[in-house]
């Protein structure tokens, strides 16, 4: 017996929808498989992964706190790949995002008005923009990877951040402490109700919706689909490869510079060395999880929400690192991009060679 | 070299079946050679001719059938088993290092310790011998793509083989220099040597083979001797049903150009590509001329410096409808009501993995036919003009909406010259019109183009298949090495006197070259 893989003769339809259930039930198996070998109850440990998390209201609120970053840079990211273009570094953009957002509550510590919440998002926007901006000018005039220049970016934007807080932002009043000056009033987003959940749920559901209609009717979303499935018939069509990648890097970086923004105006209340567990990095994951459609990116964020509080619980129950969760992440991406194979491919066993006469 | 099985066959391929996935490529094939016979393997693409050589030759394995060499039956797992048994191979696609000399391309397919100034000999004596004149010192880079393909074939000869198989040789060669491998293929026929010949150049099979074994969608569907057929005769087994001729009638000039190329010259930063050079060609409208060219000789820069996807150093070197466009994007071009049929369907014309009416909207969003308002695409709209460009071009297809890769070649052909014929344009340039396409859609996308001209419109067709040429064009013009000959009338053309051009007669920094150099 000999496994093949046979060529489908038109892409799987069924198996668009199949390949992330497929890679989600394979990871939990994997999931299981590791904790058994930490000497844990496997069921147990899944449990806490996967189900306490929406066993009480705490955690659902806590779900959407982490799913809104997620899916606003999401979204953008799935629009980058749709083009074919590599943007790594949502991380780093989400950064310089904060950071400029930031600047106002620092540099005006008692201006309170409903323009500053604006102004900061517009901040956060454009201070990610920027950022993403540098990898889409080394693409388009030099040729320059984006995979690598947006990826090490990312450690410019970090090294930036922990040098201003630790240097020039810190809170004189902050008894040495490597955080700025809390932020207060219009200075945070408003929440929903009085939980932890803030207006951020609301803006990455509204720009997923929003981006889901540009790629389905409007020409810009057509063009970007063009030239990312064929650059020659984009350039025939007289669509300019290089304003497509302008307008994704601007695009994703300004979303992911607004989710950094909604993170430090939202859960810390203020600039720490630390803005986000890798929400830039587990974007990509959500991206290809919701097949790079802005819907299916609303749900992946969820439930990659989930994998981060369900990380959070078996450190606490069975102290293990929270870095379990960024296992299952991986796992995860692995084996959606493996079990995309089959979209295009079918497992066929074959009984030996035939004959060698 | 003689065959000395039973039956008398050099090779036998009994009842071969080849499938892959849900494809039978071949499908129960019979094919049987005598020594010194040159036999025709022909079909059109998609045919099986390719699959079936690949067995032979040992790169594929058959689902189903039997080989037998000399009446005896055997496995040819590989290439090098095949070679081992005297079976030589000339790929259409030649594979060759630039850099190297041709002595040293020719010891990379030998074993390593050959002795390089011996083999030095055997090459020119070889060479010589076949008429297949070669310096074994020169370099590849400088070579004519005929005398690239000498080095294939001497190449082959060196291992003497006792079947040679030859895939499309004549594609990339003038009509003189396919003259002359003729001279060479006969004699080693005489010789006793088998050659295996595909093609789809059926009045060269005519000459030149014994035999001819004929496929149509995997099956072998007849075996004749081609001498005793007609062209035509041959093409309807091809094809499967009769292919009728293209009428073209009279033609009304109106005497107004309407593309003009001036001076048309762009160099190339691609190593591979070729640098147009002072290129001038006016078409008025209701007039077509095609531009004859062997592959490669700057047919593709060309048509990239007219639709706009390359932009010319001054404006004045293409002109559309009277303006200067040099300057302008394929859009602004397209604007000025010109339309655009690129010489690669899938990835170029059309994208595959995209619907039928999402590839009309590829060439028809900005040109006012309605699918996009305000910057939202309207489906219904597409659909709708979809619909009648299939129909109105009979592009066969399963549902009615397909994605572009379902279609065959043909059919995807014709969708996409239909597609930009359903904008009534004004100038139509189109390159390659029916490279790989059956005989029934070439014929009905052939016609489509004589009647747009009689319409009044301006139309440049580039093409590698004289025939073609002869059949639609009024002018014809000649590219080599990016140079254009002037267009002469095609009542003054005949395929001699292209095969000169093509050679680079009116090249201005061409030595002059004799046509039995």
């Amino acid at each position: 017996m000999i496994l093949l893989l046979e060529r489908r003769t038109s892409p799987s339809r069924a198996m668009t929808f199949l390949s992330p259930v497929l890679a989600i039930g394979v990871t939990v198996m994997i999931g299981g498989v590791i904790f058994s070998a930490l000497g844990l109850y496997p069921l147990k440990a899944l449990y806490l992964y996967f189900v306490e998390p929406l066993t009480s209201l705490w955690s659902i609120e806590e779900i959407i706190v982490k799913a809104a970053p997620l899916v606003l840079i999401g979204v953008g990211l799935s629009i980058c790949y749709t083009a074919n273009v590599w943007n790594i570094g949502a991380e780093g953009q989400l950064t310089v995002g904060a950071l400029f957002g930031a600047a106002i509550p620092i540099y005006f510590t008692g201006w309170q008005s409903p323009l500053v919440l604006v102004l900061m998002l517009a901040l956060g926007a454009v201070g990610g923009a920027l950022f993403a901006a540098i990898p889409a000018l080394l693409k388009t005039r030099f040729n320059a990877n984006e995979i690598l220049t947006s990826l090490m970016l990312v450690y410019v934007a970090q090294y930036l951040l922990d040098w201003l807080v630790r240097g020039p932002w810190r809170d004189p009043q902050g008894y040495n402490f490597p955080q700025s000056v809390p932020f207060e009033g219009w200075q945070l987003l408003p929440t929903l109700g009085d939980g932890r959940v803030h207006i951020g749920a609301m803006l990455a559901i509204v720009v997923a919706l929003i981006l889901f209609v540009m790629m389905g009717r409007s020409l810009r979303g057509f063009e970007i689909r063009v030239i990312g499935s064929a650059p020659r018939a984009g350039a025939f069509a007289g669509f300019a490869e290089k304003r497509v990648i302008w307008f994704c890097f601007i695009l994703s970086g300004a979303l992911a510079g607004m989710a950094g923004l909604c993170e430090v105006a939202g859960p810390s209340g203020q600039l720490q060395p630390t803005i986000s567990p890798g929400y830039g990095f587990t974007a990509i994951i959500v991206a290809f999880l919701g097949r790079l459609n802005p819907v299916g990116v609303i749900f992946a964020g969820i439930l990659l929400a989930i994998s981060y509080l369900g990380g959070e619980a078996v450190q606490v129950e069975f102290n293990i690192s929270d870095k379990s969760a960024q296992v299952f992440q991986g796992i995860l991406l692995f084996l959606i991009l493996a079990c995309d194979t089959l979209i295009h491919y079918r497992i066929r066993f074959v009984s030996r060679k035939v004959k060698q006469a | 070299m003689s065959g000395n099985g039973s039956s008398g066959f050099l090779l036998e391929a009994r009842n071969i079946t080849k499938t892959f996935g849900d494809l039978r490529a071949n499908d129960d094939v019979t094919l049987a050679l005598k020594p010194g016979e040159i036999h025709a393997l022909l079909g059109e693409n998609g045919a099986g001719k390719s699959t079936l050589v690949k067995i032979i030759y040992g790169s594929l394995q058959p689902t189903e059938g039997q080989l037998l060499w000399k009446g005896k039956p055997v496995s040819i797992a590989n290439p090098a088993a095949a070679r081992a048994l005297g079976i030589g191979m000339v790929f259409q696609h030649f594979s060759l290092f630039d850099s190297l000399t041709v002595l040293q391309n020719v010891a990379l397919a030998l074993p390593p310790k050959s002795n390089m100034a011996e083999l030095s000999q055997r090459i020119e004596s070889v060479s010589a011998d076949y008429g297949l004149p070669l310096q074994p010192d020169a370099l590849v880079a400088d070579l004519s793509v005929g005398e690239r393909q000498r080095i294939e074939i001497v190449r082959c000869l060196l291992q003497e083989p006792q079947l040679l198989t030859m895939d499309e040789p004549t594609a990339v060669l003038t009509p003189q220099e396919a003259d002359r491998l003729f001279v060479t293929l006969r004699r080693l026929a005489e010789e006793g040597c088998a050659i295996l010949y595909i093609s789809h150049r059926l009045e060269e099979v005519r000459r030149l083979c014994d035999d001819a074994t004929i496929l149509r969608q995997g099956k072998m569907v007849a075996r004749v001797d081609p001498k005793q057929e007609t062209a035509s005769s041959l093409a309807n087994l091809m094809v499967g049903s009769e292919v009728g001729a293209v009428k073209a009638e009279t033609r009304d000039r109106s005497g107004t150009a309407m593309l003009e190329l001036r001076g048309l010259s762009l160099p190339t930063d691609d190593p591979f590509g070729v640098a147009l050079k002072g290129i001038d060609l006016s078409i008025e409208s209701g007039e077509i001329v095609a531009i004859a060219g062997v592959a490669g000789n700057g047919q593709a820069e060309l048509f990239d410096a007219i639709s706009g996807e390359a932009l010319c150093p001054s404006a004045d070197m293409v002109q559309l409808a009277a303006h200067a466009c040099g300057g302008e994007s394929i859009t602004a071009r397209r604007r000025r009501n010109a339309a655009f049929v690129p010489e690669e369907r899938i990835g170029h014309g059309a994208i595959s993995s995209f619907a039928l009416s999402e590839n009309v909207i590829l060439t028809h969003h900005a040109v006012g036919s309605g699918l996009v308002r305000r910057g939202l695409i309207n489906r219904t709209a597409a659909e709708d003009m979809n619909k009648r460009i299939t129909e109105t071009f009979d592009v066969r297809k399963g549902k009615p909406d397909p994605n572009a890769h379902s279609l065959s070649g043909g059919n995807l052909q014709k969708f996409v010259v239909g597609r930009e014929i359903a904008r009534d344009p004004d100038i139509l340039v189109i390159n390659q019109p029916t490279w790989g396409v059956d005989a029934g859609a070439a014929r009905l996308i052939r016609q489509a183009l004589i009647d747009m001209a009689r319409r009044g419109a301006a139309v440049l067709v580039i093409s590698q298949d004289l025939d073609e040429i002869f059949e639609v064009a009024d002018r014809i013009a000649v590219i080599s090495r990016g140079e254009l000959s002037p267009a002469y009338p095609a009542a003054e053309m005949t395929p001699e006197r292209i095969g000169l051009l093509m050679a680079g007669a009116h090249e201005h920094t061409a030595t002059s070259m004799a046509p039995g150099a």
